[in-house]
């Protein structure tokens, strides 16, 4: 089945809550809100028609431009994307969901911005999930164990982020 | 002959011995967790009850280095990613670049020919270690002798080709480095001669040696569902199938075809196998193994024809990648020796060189992360069975 059916099959199920459709675009892809992603991704696994039954991927993306000279003319808004790579075992497609997101939650530095589970859904989710919250630091609500899974446990800061201080020192061990 | 105690009064002891619960940490210094995988058991008695697996110890952020460099400086990278099988690994970034710059069909059919030969070399090396490093595992030491043996003939190979024996480097953007050198298609010949009836002796080895059919035949038995809910891929989702139960072969060079691979007469092996002894069942470890072996024969099955096409494939080896990177993203995964690696690429707005997310969404990490499912419940000397049946790279989980 191809991009723009599916995207079809969404909007008729879900309407205006699909906030963005990109039909055309290389990899076509539906952007909804945080609070609906539990629902759209149960729909898309469930549904007869789509059956996604494999998470191949979790993303978190910064579109963030560090250096105040380059922001205004980066050719986008600050704001974290999750991107979610689907696919179907039994109708052998291919989608992709997107959510996104503020930079910190509320516009409070140092508050990550918070994102609905779908470790419920896919359990394959759970260490996607554990690992964008480790590099990118997006909060997914609801996961049953969201510990740091690539960084030490006292880490500090999410080195995806595009706004990221590497550290000079580390237990003693000196960076750069 | 007198007995000391006459069946009257024999008396039953009973010893209650009670065993406490312990938690064992099994690497990352042990062997049989090929790298640097640390597995915190929970034991009771002999009995695992929980896995919890720790990884990071080898984690270097490549994902950032990838922000940070073009998307040819990058290649090297993904070499150390999967350093069993650095070509597939530059293939799959190779094309999710290609894909996001609309060079996907533009490429010549000579470097899409090459890059088949070397990816299934490479596929056949991944593979010997593969099932090499396993027998280590499980106590049997000379296939892994005989499979650096061949895997030795394939590395010289690729160093004539590239000059490197793990991190190739060697497909990149827009084709391959260099074109074959000279006589490199009768030397491939030659191994292919050597290597296909060297594979009955791994069976002897290995696949019919009963020890290993007592480690490994019932272990670990991964269902067909949770497979695919945890989004196991490789060798280790076709292990699972069966085809009497109307499965497809899951493999993406059959099912989403790139590099030409629609063009190649090969089968996906999945169970069930007639060779399968009694004990196995479909998605335990022996499957798992034996899957690898069968394709491996599949694998030199391409590279034979291949080399045929290479001789009359038109075109260059390379064609000019552009210098930007255009707005947009793709996703492309590829068909590795482990499973489904797949890399996503997001181009800046502002058309530059370098990338603003390069994501790569690892193979090992996923079938990984099925663990403390399939070892819920087996004994302490099966974990190592499993873990090796999982055929992981470090270098590819932690990336």
């Amino acid at each position: 089945m191809h991009g723009a059916e599916i995207i079809a099959i969404l909007e008729e199920k879900f309407g205006p809550r699909i906030r963005q459709k990109k039909p055309d675009t290389i990899d076509p892809y539906v952007v909804v809100d945080a609070a609906d992603i539990v629902e759209v991704c149960r729909f898309l696994r469930d549904d007869p028609r789509l059956q996604f039954d494999m998470l191949n991927c979790i993303s978190g993306v910064d579109y963030c431009e560090p250096e105040p000279a380059k922001a205004a003319k980066a050719g986008f808004e600050p704001h974290l994307e999750v991107v979610y790579h689907l696919s179907s075992f039994v109708k052998r497609h291919r989608f992709v969901v997107k959510v996104i997101l503020p930079r910190w939650k509320d516009n409070v530095e140092g508050q990550l911005p918070e994102v609905p589970s779908v470790t419920s859904i896919w359990p394959a989710a759970n260490w996607h999930e554990r690992e964008t919250y480790d590099l990118v630091g997006i909060r997914f609500v609801g996961h049953p164990d969201l510990r740091r899974i690539l960084l030490a446990e006292d880490w500090e800061g999410h080195p995806l982020r595009k706004d990221y201080i590497y550290p000079l020192e580390y237990h003693g061990i000196r960076g750069r | 002959m007198a007995t000391i105690f006459p069946p009257e009064q024999e008396q039953i002891i009973e010893l209650d011995v009670r065993t406490d619960e312990m938690l064992v940490s099994m690497g990352p210094q042990h062997p049989s967790t090929h790298g640097v995988l640390r597995l915190v058991l929970r034991t009771d008695g002999e009995v695992v009850s929980e896995v919890t697996p720790h990884l990071g110890y080898l984690h270097r952020c490549a994902e950032k280095i990838g922000e940070n460099v073009t998307p040819i400086q990058f290649i090297p990278y993904t070499d150390r990613m999967d350093y069993l099988a650095g070509m597939n690994m530059n293939l799959g970034y190779s094309l999710a670049v290609e894909k996001l710059c609309g060079l996907t069909d533009k490429i010549p059919e000579k470097a899409q020919v090459i890059r088949v030969i070397v990816c299934e070399l490479n596929r056949i090396a991944s593979h010997l270690v593969g099932i090499g490093a396993y027998g280590l595992d499980l106590g049997t030491f000379s296939p892994f002798l005989y499979a650096f043996r061949e895997r030795e003939m394939i590395l010289d190979l690729f160093e004539e080709v590239c000059g490197a024996r793990l991190t190739y480097s060697y497909i990149t953007i827009g084709g391959v480095h260099d074109d074959l050198p000279e006589n490199w298609i009768d030397r491939c010949r030659k191994f292919l001669e050597w290597f296909v009836p060297r594979l009955e002796e791994y069976h002897t080895l290995l696949t019919r040696n009963s020890i290993f059919i007592k480690r490994t035949a019932g272990i670990g038995v991964l269902p067909k569902e949770m497979a695919i809910a945890y989004c196991c891929t490789g060798p280790m989702l076709r292990g699972s199938l069966d085809r009497r139960k109307g499965d497809p072969p899951w493999d993406l060079r059959k099912i989403e075809p790139y590099c030409g691979y629609d063009q190649y007469d090969f089968e996906v092996p999945i169970p069930p196998f007639d060779d399968a002894p009694i004990e196995a069942v479909i998605g335990d470890a022996w499957h798992r193994f034996f899957v690898r072996m069968k394709e491996m024969e599949q694998s030199a099955r391409i590279v034979e024809q291949a080399l045929r096409k290479y001789e009359t494939a038109r075109g260059s080896h390379r064609i000019e990648p552009p210098r930007h990177l255009p707005p947009g993203e793709a996703y492309v995964e590829t068909e590795c020796p482990r499973g489904q690696m797949g890399f996503y690429v997001v181009g800046r707005p502002t058309k530059e060189s370098v990338p603003l997310r390069v994501r790569a969404r690892s193979s090992s990490f996923c079938n990984l992360s099925v663990t403390h499912e399939i070892c819920r419940g087996c004994l302490i000397a099966d974990v190592p069975a499993i873990v090796g049946s999982i055929d992981i790279v470090m270098g590819e989980v932690d990336r």
